[in-house]
């Protein structure tokens, strides 16, 4: 049994190498749905992108599954956004993969935070302060300045990895300088009125989203980073927004909801579930006006 | 008002007057005011060009502004740690536990199975397991490196061990890795995964039976992964093969592995993996194992010689609501084994004569085991053990004495398992056995920690 399976296999890799897979395509593979979306507005037709998650996944906690080693094997280019955001599961199958593109140093290796500062650099590093990263707070695709940044360096990677479609990649990207930016304006303006609110939020993801549209963030239900809500910890948030109200609570749709809701019924705050991510086919725009509009549905 | 009307008279009196000028007072004065046009023309035409200068310096400088702020943002991104600020990667594998059973852990045996290695129960009541020490890093662009230290009390001894000791390239491409120096054999699903990230707190039987609970050894392993939407990996490795389930000394070389693994997902939740494994080794010499001694004489020990090889089949199947394993998730997992072997059996420091048998064997078993995380930090989990060896010898008496007869049993085990998981880095788990591994049933109970400090590489799948 075991060698007639073993000639199967041999007759299928012998298979596999001379279809000989030469495609022209850069092929991309994204750690995030956002910077799958991002190399696809900047890449076009040019490019063939894999987002190794989706909205719904946390993307601390992915497992180097055989699928996505597969994927990593064949990428020329990885989209991702560091700041040990992937350390859990990228360094693993960067190994698995045997592809000397997309190694840490190689032109085919983007993070995106190495393009942006990050907000809270933490002063200790220290496992007690739960789930921290060293380098900065790294959700950084919720602000579209950063974006903008990201864009400009990716732009940049995609034409010096395929210098051939130099002028293809920059007239994308001038597009979506032009339109990003005005877009960013019309945000910006239609969202004057949440300037100052103050927000509960579950993980502290939304550090770049308080940065840009100014809430405040006045509690946060997770004692420390990557740690679930503990009853004493949420007794003490309860007794803090009750002396001083908060106008909502925010939760990734990805994260347990159970916390927030909890604080709902005893609090009266309207809960927000935002997306974390693009979902299919979506453009980084539409996500972007989804997010300001469930914002600006609260009253 | 007086000014303008002022003005008004002097125009209306020159304009009176000038039908009186001279024509040379008028070319002159068209010279004059050409002289003038001239002059004015010159030095508009040498602002105009120290306009155009200056401006081409504000580009340049402009240009060289960009410039630097590009090489600004490069410093900046170049001065990044990278995947981790630790170089390298230190990390400490905290592990202890109280285990009681019925039966006493030194009658521990499995008919059939000649037992070698860390084959055993360990030890009753409280006692610390493997506490190890391991430092990896990314050598440079081209390798990464790893050595694990294990410290373990063996009786009443503390031992140190170097555990793994390898590199391994990065950037070799086309898919293509080499890994050498002491590591886990990647055959079987289990063998290669730190037992820090085991499901339950001990080896599968028939892992204890074969390999005395793992394989390692200390050789080159060299794996493909073929450029396919479905995970396809090929490999090989070449051992030293003087380790149990091994023994003595072939030149340094003398066993090797083929191993083969496919996997994909199924939609967003689902995930799995196969595999297909050959181990071998011609000439296994002097391979023996724990000896006992009948009334305090020098122990016999049995000891094989002969040719030896295991094939193996692994299944693993992973889910995940929404492909978010992080609140709830659900593992299946099934490993068989076969090996045969082919040689004698003596009994060391038996005789004179020393007694000894031809051997013919036939080893096989499987474990199925299914691990649910139902909440977040909350996971318990079930594992069913069954073995079973048909040896034959031209001696069945020198088989009985080295533990070859299967005594008309099979051994088998039950084990479930509730863990609880504070944080990724820690874990205190609960696991009862019912063991039928051999004649007499046991049960077994053990409370264990496993606690990670420093930074922590990601398992695998």
């Amino acid at each position: 049994m075991f060698y007639q399976l073993k000639n199967r296999l041999l007759v299928m890799l012998v298979l596999v190498i001379s279809s000989g897979n030469s495609y022209s395509e850069i092929n991309v593979f994204a750690c995030e749905p956002e910077w799958a979306s991002l190399v696809k507005t900047l890449g076009g037709n040019k490019v063939s992108v894999f987002s190794a998650t989706t909205a719904l996944q946390d993307p601390h906690h992915i497992q180097a599954r055989p699928s996505l080693i597969a994927k990593a094997r064949r990428a020329d280019l990885l989209a991702c956004t560091g700041a040990e955001l992937e350390v859990g599961w990228l360094p693993l199958l960067l190994r698995k993969s045997g592809n000397g593109k997309i190694m840490p140093d190689k032109s085919g290796y983007f993070m995106s935070s190495d393009h942006v500062t990050l907000l809270e650099k933490p002063k200790l590093l220290d496992r007690s302060q739960g789930d921290v990263h060293a380098d900065g707070n790294p959700h950084i695709h919720l602000d579209p300045h950063r974006i903008t940044q990201v864009a400009k360096a990716l732009f940049n990677t995609l034409s010096s990895i395929d210098p051939d479609n130099h002028d293809y990649y920059q007239k994308n990207w001038m597009n979506f300088k032009d339109t990003w930016t005005k877009a960013i304006k019309k945000w910006e303006l239609q969202s004057q009125s949440l300037s100052g609110k103050k927000i509960v939020v579950n993980h502290n993801s939304w550090v770049y989203l308080e940065d840009w549209l100014n809430l405040k963030r006045v509690a946060t239900l997770e004692p420390k980073p990557g740690i679930a809500p503990s009853s004493t910890h949420l007794a003490q948030v309860l007794s803090q927004l009750k002396q001083n109200q908060a106008d909502m609570i925010l939760y990734a749709t990805y994260q347990d909801s159970k916390a927030v809701h909890w604080l709902e019924e005893k609090t009266n705050i309207p809960v927000v579930a935002l997306p974390f991510s693009v979902s299919n086919d979506e453009t980084l725009f539409q996500w972007y006006e989804k997010i300001i509009n469930q914002l600006m549905s609260i009253k | 008002m007086r000014k303008k009307f002022i003005v008004a008279a002097t125009i209306a009196a020159m304009s009176n007057i000038s039908p009186a000028w001279s024509n040379s007072d008028i070319d002159a004065l068209k010279k004059q005011v050409e002289a003038l046009k001239k002059d004015y023309e010159q030095r508009i035409n040498s602002l105009e060009t120290r306009l155009k200068k200056s401006e081409e310096k504000a580009l340049l400088a402009q240009q060289k502004v960009d410039q630097v702020a590009d090489t600004v943002e490069k410093t900046k991104s170049t001065s990044k740690t990278g995947s981790n600020n630790f170089n390298p990667e230190i990390s400490v594998i905290l592990d202890g536990r109280y285990a009681d059973f019925e039966n006493d852990s030194d009658d521990y045996e499995i008919p059939g199975f000649m037992l070698g290695n860390e084959a055993g129960l360990g030890e009753d009541g409280f006692s610390i397991g493997h506490t190890e020490i391991s430092l990896s890093a990314n050598i440079d662009d081209q390798f990464y490196g790893k050595a694990t230290l294990a410290i373990h009390e063996h009786d009443g001894e503390t031992e140190t061990e170097l555990e793994e000791a390898y590199v391994q390239t990065m950037g070799l491409g086309n898919g293509l890795t080499i890994k050498a120096g002491r590591f886990f054999s990647a055959i079987g699903y289990l063998n290669e995964q730190h037992e820090h990230s085991w499901d339950f707190a001990d080896a599968p039987l028939i892992y204890r039976g074969l390999f005395g609970n793992r394989l390692r050894d200390d050789g080159l392993q060299v794996t493909y992964v073929a450029p396919t939407d479905l995970f396809l990996q090929v490999g090989s490795e070449l051992f030293r093969g003087d380790r149990f389930p091994g023994g003595g000394d072939h030149d340094g070389v003398g066993a090797w592995t083929a191993f083969a693994n496919i996997g994909g997902d199924i939609g967003i939740e689902h995930s799995w993996q196969l595999g297909f494994n050959h181990w071998r080794q011609n000439d296994v010499d002097d391979r023996t194992s724990d000896g006992h001694s009948h009334g305090g004489g020098i122990a016999e020990t049995p000891s094989f010689t002969g040719d030896s090889k295991i094939n193996s089949l692994d299944l693993v199947y992973k889910w995940a609501p929404n492909g978010n394993p992080d609140r709830r998730n659900f593992k299946f997992q099934f490993e068989y084994f076969d090996r045969r072997e082919d040689g004698n059996i003596t009994m060391l420091n038996s005789g004179p004569p020393e007694e000894m048998s031809t051997y013919d064997g036939q080893q096989d078993g499987w474990y199925a085991q299914a691990v649910y995380q139902f909440k977040p930090h909350w996971r318990t989990g079930i594992r069913y053990d069954r073995l079973s060896s048909n040896n034959k010898g031209s001696d069945y008496d020198v088989l009985v004495e080295a533990g070859l007869d299967d005594e008309g049993h099979t051994p088998e085990r039950y084990s479930a398992m509730l863990e609880w998981l504070p944080s990724e880095y820690s874990r205190i788990r609960l696991q009862f056995n019912h063991d039928d591994s051999y004649k007499d049933s046991d049960n077994q109970l053990f409370l264990q920690y496993t606690f990670s400090l420093g930074s922590h590489g990601a398992h695998q799948f």
